[in-house]
């Protein structure tokens, strides 16, 4: 039902308010503002004059036009400039194209659609009720009669034996789901996989990426190495699981700038010092070295920790210091892990208790 | 009218194929050229250190360089010892201008060459006699001919947390950064890599072989040489820049067309 504007408007919708309040909510209000109805309509240049009125009508068609000749730009460039291997260019070039081509297909039908209703479509301003929502009485009988109906036939309020075991076949159906999706949970308890790394006594320290073992005398003086456990490289499953949790720096400072911890004074070889390099705060790899300063920077939450210092927090969220890595050399003098990390690596977990 | 403003708002967002294709021309011949240059310097370093050229860097030394690092090279408190940095590490200091020094600060900045490289080479011979050191690799480990894929791989291990993985720079601690890597000469990628300038660590030959390292420079090369698959590229800076791009004219243009959307017309 839609009504033109014509001061109407007001006294049909205090018609509905009036007619009939439900019980218990009506409510008098004597204070009501009356509906002010529409401001006066005013005409557009269009509805003025007849000139613009055909330029907005060029306009449309216009936009309408330049939407053709979009979808046929879409085309012509797909066939014109195809995505060539081995050539990034040309996958640049036929993507742009695409693009615009269709951009312009597309915004040309939306903007042209806008700017008729806008410009040239009628301009008059309108209310529009709802349709009542409350069924007609006959049905709404009805219905509860439907109801009534088949309660009696099917004897579910009688048949109360037949009821009680349908409900309890209800609840019981979800059961099995329950015990199907419960197995989707790691076989492995995940708290232990979190404590432990690959490292272990003896392992060797090998170049990420290609596997290759480091000796001591490798590693020179403002050197930083991206170190991985040996054998890491070959794994044939849960490779970067591994690696995720055993990226080790590995980092030569000028032995008298190094300050050693008191108790990890066999942790460090002749000033060559092993870190882990997920973030405490939240895992990110920590591999921004400064030679001269000897900090290590995290990129993305601004963390710094102190390498000089057993890697304490300097600035930024992190919460505890890197967990440093106990090496030492082998009898071939390759960089070796004494033991495995003392703390869980990584950010902070709920069974932590170091 | 607000109709064509928007329409040439989201048209300023891309790229007109001329552009691109006046890039693409400039690029290639800004590689061209640095590609000549490098061919010559890298044949004239392969010269024999005379006598007569260590004399002439000791010279150039003293007049320029001894403030700060002493006039035996062993240090001053304003700047460190030079014993044992080798030619290399002159080469990269003094060919990319940032040395001498022209103020104290968190990091050297790049700026104009301030000698010629004949100079260059001269105080980097005075400076190689004083103790052994990093020299000027050979020429085939500068050619950028090798195995970009495993110079990529490399980089993303090594480099790509302070230099950006498309080689863009980035911010480091306290003021200091990580320089861009687009057009760099790549006798001073490799020296970077052997001396360790600043606070960049050292990534010996031990670390990455010579081989691996002209790997990183063909890398670099092709980074250089090939436009970006995706478009502007924004500088490579990732989500900030991408994401200052796109809440600004992303959201901008579509504030502009929900405001004409309900506006009435005139």
């Amino acid at each position: 039902m839609a009504e033109v504007h014509d001061g109407a408007a007001g006294s049909e919708v205090e018609k509905h308010e009036t007619a009939a309040p439900a019980p218990a909510t009506a409510v008098v209000r004597a204070d009501r503002i009356p509906n002010p109805g529409f401001p006066p309509e005013r005409l557009r240049v269009t509805d003025l004059d007849p000139k613009k009125e055909k330029q907005a009508e060029r306009t449309v068609s216009g936009l309408f036009l330049l939407s053709i000749v979009g979808s046929i730009i879409a085309v012509v460039a797909y066939i014109v400039l195809p995505i060539e291997e081995g050539n990034p260019g040309s996958v640049r070039l036929n993507n742009l194209f695409l693009g615009v081509g269709i951009t312009l297909g597309l915004l040309g039908i939306g903007i042209g659609a806008v700017h008729w209703s806008k410009a040239l479509m009628h301009g008059h301003e309108l209310v529009e009720q709802r349709h009542p929502t409350r069924g007609s009485d006959e049905s709404r009988t009805r219905a509860v009669e439907i109801f009534r109906e088949s309660n009696k036939e099917s004897g579910f309020t009688r048949r109360s034996l037949v009821r009680n075991t349908l409900i309890g076949a209800l609840v019981a159906t979800p059961i099995p789901a329950v015990a199907l999706f419960r197995d989707l949970a790691p076989e492995e308890d995940p708290i232990a996989l979190l404590k432990q790394t690959m490292w272990e006594e003896g392992t060797r320290l090998a170049l990420d990426p290609s596997g290759v073992p480091i000796r001591a005398s490798d590693v020179t003086i403002g050197s930083v190495f991206h170190v991985i456990p040996e054998g890491l490289a070959e794994l044939e499953s849960h490779r970067l699981e591994e690696k995720a949790k055993a990226a080790v720096l590995l980092m030569r400072l000028p032995p008298d700038e190094l300050n050693i911890r008191e108790g990890r004074e066999t942790w460090s070889y002749d000033g060559i010092v092993a870190y882990s390099k997920i973030c405490t705060h939240v895992g990110c790899p920590v591999a921004l070295y400064e030679q001269q300063t000897h900090h290590l920077l995290c990129p993305c939450h601004q963390s710094q920790f102190d390498v000089a210092n057993h890697c304490e927090v300097i600035f930024g969220p992190a919460a505890r210091p890197l967990p440093q890595l106990p090496i030492t050399v082998d009898d071939e003098g390759y960089l070796v892990a004494r033991r495995d990390f003392e703390e869980p690596v990584g950010p902070s977990f709920w069974e932590r208790e170091l | 009218m607000a109709l064509s403003s928007t329409a040439s708002s989201r048209r300023a967002g891309r790229r007109s194929p001329l552009v691109t294709t006046a890039l693409l021309v400039a690029g290639l011949l800004a590689t061209g050229g640095v590609y000549a240059l490098v061919a010559t310097s890298a044949s004239a370093d392969t010269r024999a250190a005379s006598a007569q050229l260590v004399d002439e860097g000791g010279k150039l030394f003293a007049a320029n360089c001894a403030t700060c690092h002493g006039l035996a090279a062993q240090g001053t408190a304003a700047g460190p010892s030079l014993i044992g940095v080798g030619a290399l590490a002159v080469d990269f200091q003094v060919g990319t201008g940032r040395m001498p020094l022209a103020a104290s600060g968190p990091q050297a900045d790049v700026k104009p060459v301030q000698f010629t490289q004949e100079q260059i080479d001269a105080m980097a011979a005075w400076v190689a006699e004083l103790a052994p050191g990093p020299a000027i690799p050979a020429d085939r480990y500068l050619a950028g001919d090798g195995d970009a894929a495993n110079g990529a791989q490399l980089f993303r291990t090594n480099c790509a947390m302070c230099h950006n993985v498309a080689g863009a720079g980035g911010a480091l601690t306290e003021g200091k950064w990580a320089p861009g890597l687009s057009n760099i000469d790549p006798v001073h990628v490799y020296a970077a890599m052997v001396t360790g300038p600043q606070n960049m660590p050292v990534f010996s030959d031990l670390n990455l072989s010579p081989e691996d390292k002209n790997d990183i420079i063909t890398y670099l090369r092709y980074l250089d040489e090939n436009p970006s698959v995706g478009g502007f590229d924004l500088g490579s800076l990732g989500p900030v820049s991408e994401g200052l791009f796109i809440w600004i004219f992303g959201l901008g243009a579509l504030v502009a067309v929900t405001i004409w959307l309900t506006a009435k017309s005139n």
